[in-house]
């Protein structure tokens, strides 16, 4: 009994079926086994058990291990058996049912007759003896194991384990193919980035011979090119002193753009467009706020202010509060009456923005609100400037 | 009649928004108690239905399409109440009775009517005083009775008349 393996029921390279028969009943020598009622198939190769019941429960015992066979006719409640003498099991068969086993010899018993079919059947394979003629029996066999990753046929656990491992192989190859790609473009973005650079003082040297519309047009260009040297976490450290760093490199960058869209810029603006600029070194909403509440201590040109309403800006320093106020209170007086919207559109900024001004300018009573269904609009603080 | 002189707050838009702003806001509701009480004279009413007064001309702006809204009107007599022009009449303040002078103005007023007009130490009617042709031609000319009451009763208390029993007639000193 201990010849026999665990088997998928599936048949091997070049193994041929040959017969079957329902009813049959496996003895360990003498001992009755709890496989005691299946289908008994013969192959070219091997003797396939599988439960009647439990079709997971298959078993299988190789042609190779069988000596001789013997008849055992029926009797008085005795249904017919065939003995199948076997030799030793092989060391390194696959596991199976039982490990040990007193007995040299099995029996199967048939319960619905047709022995006299299989015996035939078995004898015939056993002097085709084609496991010999094809190299995929040995394996099965047990006495050569060539590839390790062809365990197709090689149930149980190590099996399940050894495809898993396959797998993971294959995976991890597959992952450094692609990062592999990745470095490539970093590199070549890198040589963009110098090529933009000699593009740009070679510019710069010729400047009469271009007008000032294309200088301006690739100006636009290089911005969207991006920060040549993004300030990160490995060439400038943790803590302050990255923060110091990046709130020095953002205040370079920023103050043109920030000047130039009237002296503010929301923070959701501010960070797409430094992490565009960036380009693979992309910055954490965090980094970046951290970054800007230190541009105040830091002095730089630009700082980082919050409204009433919880809007964060960066603001050109230049951009003084009571300037802000003057400016609006001065152009609503002038247009007799605005709403945020026209006054973005005529300071081209952000309609967000334009109605912090106008809140602020209300908070300090320059400006006085109507507020209708239609829209929100500021007047002159007549209230406090017109004389009762 | 003549027309009633709108304030010029009455055509700016934004004093039918209550202002955030303190310190605008104060002004704002200053001008505001002052048109009450004068439109309120204008029209000799002593008292005001918050529902019918939202569509009337004092809070409802037709020329410049805007309205001050229940919220704001609640502002503002809530401030005249506070300076003893208005008495709510019912708890869930859906009228009240208007005061464009208190009562011990009015009683004032109406003393020196009667100093005036020699009824001291006299007997007068109520009806004499609010509806009687000596009265055509003064402010109290038409006065309610509840209030012109309560002027008196305010004199009483400086000792310069004496409403009689039944509340019919007074007795100036």
């Amino acid at each position: 009994m201990d010849r026999f393996e665990w088997s998928d029921g599936s048949l091997m390279n070049g193994e041929v079926h040959i017969d079957q028969q329902r009813g049959v009943g496996i003895y360990d020598g003498h001992d009755k086994t709890s496989f005691d009622y299946g289908m008994l198939s013969v192959t070219s190769h091997r003797i396939i058990w599988r439960d009647h019941r439990n079709r997971n429960s298959v078993i299988s015992l190789p042609l190779l291990s069988v000596i001789y066979l013997e008849e055992q006719p029926s009797g008085f409640a005795k249904s017919a058996k065939i003995i199948v003498h076997l030799s030793a099991a092989p060391s390194n068969k696959s596991a199976g049912p039982s490990t040990y086993s007193a007995h040299s010899y099995i029996r199967l018993s048939f319960r619905e007759s047709g022995e006299h079919d299989i015996l035939r059947s078995l004898d015939e394979a056993l002097q085709a003896k084609k496991w010999e003629q094809t190299s995929a029996p040995l394996s099965q066999t047990g006495t050569v194991i060539k590839d390790p990753f062809s365990a197709r046929h090689r149930p149980g656990i190590v099996g399940i384990e050894r495809s898993i491992q396959q797998k993971n192989t294959h995976t991890n190859k597959q992952i450094s193919v692609a990062f592999e790609d990745l470095n490539k473009l970093i590199q070549q973005a890198k040589e963009m980035v110098s090529l933009t650079k000699s593009i740009a003082t070679k510019i710069k040297e010729k400047q009469g011979d271009i007008t000032e519309n294309e200088t301006r047009k690739f100006k636009s260009y290089l911005l969207s090119m991006g920060i040549p040297n993004p300030v990160t976490r490995e060439t400038h450290g943790t803590g302050d002193k990255y923060y110091t760093e990046l709130a020095r490199q953002l205040s370079t960058v920023l103050t043109k753009p920030v000047e130039e869209s009237g002296g503010m810029m929301t923070l959701t603006d501010v960070y797409c467009r430094v992490n565009r600029a960036r380009g693979m070194e992309l910055l954490s909403p965090e980094d970046l706020l951290h970054a800007c509440e230190l541009m105040e201590v830091l002095n730089l040109p630009i700082r980082l202010r919050t409204f009433d309403s919880g809007v964060l800006v960066l603001q050109s320093k230049s951009q003084d509060e009571e300037q802000v106020i003057a400016h609006t209170t001065n152009y609503v007086g002038e247009n007799g009456n605005c709403t945020a919207e026209e006054l973005a559109q005529c300071l081209g900024v952000s309609v967000l923005l334009a109605k912090e001004r106008l809140l602020l300018t209300e908070k300090v009573g320059g400006v006085c609100r109507d507020e209708t269904i239609e829209a929100l609009r500021f007047f002159p603080n007549l209230f406090l400037t017109r004389p009762a | 009649m003549a027309d009633f002189d709108w304030p010029w707050q009455y055509k700016f838009p934004p004093f039918f928004t209550i202002q955030p702003n303190l310190e605008t806001r104060k002004k704002q509701i200053e001008a505001w108690c002052t048109l009450i009480l004068d439109y309120q004279k204008y029209l000799k009413s002593y008292s005001l239905d918050v529902k019918e007064a939202q569509n009337s001309p004092l809070f409802y702006n037709k020329s410049i399409s805007r309205r001050l809204h229940e919220d704001g009107i609640y502002t503002i007599l809530g401030e005249l109440q506070k300076k003893g022009h208005i008495e709510w009449k019912d708890k869930g303040r859906k009228e009240c009775l208007i005061m464009w002078r208190t009562p011990e103005e009015w009683g004032k007023l109406i003393y020196n009517w009667a100093d005036s007009k020699g009824l001291l130490n006299t007997v007068c009617t109520m009806y004499e005083i609010s509806n009687g042709d000596d009265s055509a031609d003064t402010d109290f000319h038409g006065i309610e009775s509840w209030l012109l009451l309560r002027a008196l009763k305010s004199l009483q208390l400086e000792g310069k008349c004496e409403v009689m029993a039944g509340n019919e007639g007074v007795k100036f000193f």
